[in-house]
């Protein structure tokens, strides 16, 4: 499996993704984000943590319209896969990759902590590894984490079992304890937890290295 | 010219920090603030001199970038 990690500058997570998803087997490459094309082959490209931008204007927002951006909805639009995680939700929010948008906490204060979530779903690539309704601790790190989408369409993200991953006490405000939402084809994950701050039992939880260990297990069998 | 640009949040959307600033309001004793709602003015200096069509520029600068349609809505003024 070829994994491409997207740095932007204020990227601080792109090693540490990078690493998890080598951990599990794939070969990985470090994409920068004036590069407009993905690397030959890359079967799901990694947006990872940070302060993408210094987080001006909206987290995510100018990341988002980054040269390597228009490669990266191409690739999702033909079916490839893609992982954002925390700065990397933002921006496939902001990319309008996944509904909703990610708002300043609800109690207004950066969250630096592990927490409970649950696997709402084993329907993906991402969380095939895992059983759902099984509860998993991951660290979070985050001051807009609040996951806000309007009505309707939370109607149709549940409908169409697309949260997969809920909090199991909300630290956020984000709406149905949403933690991580998929995309209409099930490829693109968004998540505010760092699963790849969590593949080793060194770094206090190893619950993060089954989602990468899933995806590779997805890709050797397409 | 100039287009001065305001972002809100939409009607509904909750403001954690306006509501910060109108419990800080209250706690200096500001007793009659109902309501708080934070947002942004953005001032972008254009070579357009056509006020239709800067507007109509300005405009879609807003739906790319400068608001989040999810969640803002902005308004646009010609200075």
């Amino acid at each position: 499996m070829k994994a491409a990690i997207i740095t932007f500058p204020g990227s601080n997570c792109d090693r540490d993704l990078a690493q998890a998803f080598a951990a599990a087997g794939a070969n990985v490459i470090r994409v920068w984000h004036k590069d407009s094309t993905l690397p030959a082959g890359t079967d799901i490209v990694g947006v990872p943590g940070g302060f993408s931008f210094g987080d001006y204007l909206r987290c995510g927002a100018i990341a988002a319209q980054s040269p390597i951006g228009a490669a990266v909805r191409a690739h999702a639009e033909r079916g490839g896969y893609v992982l954002g995680i925390c700065n990397g939700f933002q921006v496939l929010t902001e990319m309008g990759l996944l509904p909703g948008a990610l708002m300043r906490n609800a109690g207004l204060k950066f969250i630096c902590k592990s927490v409970e979530l649950r696997v709402e779903t084993g329907q993906s690539g991402f969380t095939a590894e895992y059983a759902a309704g099984q509860v998993i601790s991951l660290p979070v790190a985050h001051h807009d984490g609040n996951y806000t989408v309007d009505p309707e369409t939370l109607a149709r993200i549940e409908g169409e079992a697309r949260v997969a991953l809920r909090y199991t006490a909300n630290p956020n405000g984000s709406v149905a304890d949403i933690a991580g939402v998929l995309s209409e084809n099930r490829r693109v994950l968004g998540m505010m937890p760092h699963p790849e701050r969590a593949v080793d039992p060194v770094l206090g939880s190893a619950d993060g290295a089954a989602m990468f260990a899933g995806l590779i297990g997805r890709m050797a069998l397409a | 010219m100039k287009a001065r640009v305001h972002v809100m949040l939409k009607d509904g959307v909750l403001d954690p920090q306006g509501e910060a600033v109108r419990h800080a309001l209250g706690t200096l004793g500001f007793s009659g603030v109902k309501g708080v709602r934070q947002g942004k003015v953005i001032e972008i200096d254009l070579a357009a001199t056509d006020k239709t069509k800067a507007e109509a520029e300005v405009r879609a600068m807003c739906e790319k970038l400068l608001a989040n349609t999810v969640i803002e809505k902005f308004s646009v003024e010609l200075i």
